[in-house]
């Protein structure tokens, strides 16, 4: 027989948990399943007559049959992997400094340094890029004036730079996780290798990488994540020949208005996306929530 | 090499230049799009022509209108903040019903929600843009065939571009304050009720003190990721274009010094807002920042 206390508790408890749960499912449901089905919809079916269409996988036939787009596709996939690879290379050196060299006033300093260009947004960075590489720009410019090649030459729209602008963009969250997972190593563990022999090499493959292994799956799945759906970097710093997988899925969607095509396009690049990150879960056995605490 | 073990020169010498080039890196094309700005020159290249204020103070019928005569510039900043204030009063009001959801509240299905609720942030931009775009079409459609309702929210505009930014931007303050909300210690909530509080009243005067800098944290957070956002927005906009996608229209066209006046001012908000909040919370604003 419940006491009179639990009782008025208890529908207190399921009105409160009723209005607790009513947002997350409206945003979950009407934000993200629903429109996610309603792409899948789309894109598993084809146009035979205007407003009549039939289910079929001519979209994903298109994909495979039509060089153009799986090339981009599988050359988006080899650059974002580039890009993150770069990006790890170049991350992992400042994550170690201010990680176990630098200290104090300095250490915070040198972390806030790393921050502040991300404040700023990516519109802007991109900007500066092409004010810097462009065949009017600051470094042709400077290379002419330093007499290291005749006449200025075009760095825009090549697949370097490209690049550089993905890495860039990347950085942070690289640089974060890593910093992160580096500084949760004990300091006598490296003292400890060292008095044993070990040299800067061996420490650094046997003791600091698979210590900081979770670290850097997390960086490289979120770096490679935001590099894959990326948009305005490739766009304007490759220009026409950027061929970026997002830009075939915004030419469906707004420019061609060929829904169908896009939501096809969508789907793929959502595949290789989760592929991706549940792979780099998998090698290194972690979960999915536990990552994204991480990051 | 850690610090307490001995390191040859070459080594410490590398460390140096490397991260001073590192920091040079990640600075330059900021410093670049800030100098720029003041160049005396129709176009932000060198050489360097002296000094002005034209790209700020220009007036509308020179030929150099300056950022505060360019009413379509100073419009579409305002359409930023505008869908900025939108989705953070949204995230921070929904991030905090999410956070009691998961804390407080026991349910079937409650693990398989929570990991629901990160799901947007391994989906892309351009995706979460183009799978809102369709299923809000598909609504409006519907209302038209059956009721004859013209349901114009659901086209491309603003309030598509705000729902798709919260989409996944409510993701990240559910994370920042569930992360604040696990720490809090349920006996300061506990004594309040022995002593006879309501519940309103621990609510306002123990917990909701208690959440105050991951709501701020998360607030700002969302603010910025809004200001930021590119890819969600650029696939659910309509005829108000909000900053971003007006400089990146800007910038396929070839732009004027305009663009990087409104960059400076942008670098020079953000880094107030940054200022402020590394004044308020010390140590941990670097991991809530990302």
């Amino acid at each position: 027989m419940p006491t009179e206390s639990t009782r008025s508790a208890m529908p207190y408890a399921r009105l409160m948990l009723m209005l607790l749960l009513a947002p997350a499912l409206l945003w979950l449901l009407g934000l993200i399943v629903l429109p996610h089905v309603e792409l899948g919809i789309l894109s598993l079916r084809a146009r035979v007559a205007p407003r009549v269409y039939e289910a079929s996988l001519a979209q994903y036939r298109t994909f495979i049959e039509e060089p153009l787009y799986w090339h981009t596709f599988v050359r988006t996939a080899l650059m974002s992997i580039l890009a993150t690879a770069i990006t790890l290379v170049m991350a992992f050196p400042i994550a170690w400094t201010i990680a176990k060299l630098a200290r104090g006033r300095n250490k915070s300093m040198l972390f806030v340094l790393c921050l502040i260009p991300f404040w700023v947004s990516e519109t802007v960075r991109t900007l500066g890029w092409m004010i810097l590489l462009r065949e009017s720009g600051v470094l042709p410019q400077l290379l002419v004036w330093l007499g290291l090649s005749p006449a200025p030459i075009e760095m825009l729209y090549h697949d370097a730079t490209i690049l550089v602008g993905l890495v860039y963009t990347s950085m942070l969250f690289m640089v974060i996780p890593l910093i992160s997972a580096l500084e949760s190593l004990d300091d006598s563990l490296i003292e400890a290798a060292y008095d044993l022999g070990g040299n800067g090499w061996s420490i650094l493959r046997q003791i600091v990488i698979p210590h900081a292994a979770p670290g850097i799956v997390a960086g490289c799945i979120v770096v490679f994540m935001l590099t894959l759906g990326n948009y305005l970097t490739p766009t304007l710093l490759g220009g026409k020949n950027s061929q970026w997988f997002t830009e075939q899925i915004y030419t469906q969607f707004i420019t061609r208005f060929n829904w169908e095509q896009g939501a096809a396009f969508g789907f793929l690049l959502l595949g290789l996306s989760t592929a991706i990150v549940w792979a780099g879960l998998r090698l290194s056995g972690q979960k999915f929530g536990e990552v994204m605490q991480r990051s | 090499m850690i610090a307490s073990l001995p390191r040859p020169f070459w080594l410490r010498a590398s460390t140096v230049v490397y991260g001073l080039l590192f920091f040079a890196f990640l600075f330059l094309p900021l410093v670049v799009v800030a100098v720029f700005a003041f160049n005396d020159a129709a176009y932000p290249a060198p050489p360097w022509r002296g000094f002005t204020l034209d790209w700020f103070l220009g007036g509308a019928d020179t030929a150099r209108r300056g950022l505060f005569a360019d009413s379509a510039m100073l419009g579409s900043l305002w359409t930023s903040v505008v869908v900025a204030c939108w989705v953070t009063v949204l995230s921070v009001l929904v991030g905090t019903a999410n956070a009691f959801l998961i804390e407080r509240t026991q349910f079937r299905g409650k693990q398989a929600l929570s990991l629901l609720m990160l799901a947007p942030l391994v989906i892309p931009g351009v995706i979460l843009g183009i799978s809102i775009l369709a299923f809000a079409s598909r609504i409006a459609n519907l209302a038209d065939d059956l009721w004859a309702l013209e349901l114009d929210f659901l086209r491309p505009g603003l309030p598509l571009v705000i729902l798709g930014q919260f989409s996944y931007i409510v993701s990240i303050a559910t994370l920042t304050i569930t992360a604040r909300l696990k720490r809090f210690d349920v006996t300061l909530e506990e004594a309040a009720y022995n002593l006879g509080a309501s519940r309103a009243a621990v609510f306002t005067t123990i917990t909701l003190p208690y959440l105050q800098p991951a709501l701020i944290g998360a607030a700002a957070i969302s603010f910025l990721m809004s200001f930021e956002n590119f890819n969600t927005t650029l696939m659910l906009v309509g005829s108000d274009a909000p900053l971003t996608v007006m400089m990146y229209g800007r910038m396929r066209e070839g732009a004027t010094p305009v663009l990087n006046a409104v960059s400076l001012f942008l670098m020079v908000a953000s880094a107030l807002l940054a200022l402020t909040l590394l004044r308020g919370k010390p140590s941990a604003q670097g991991q809530a920042a990302v």
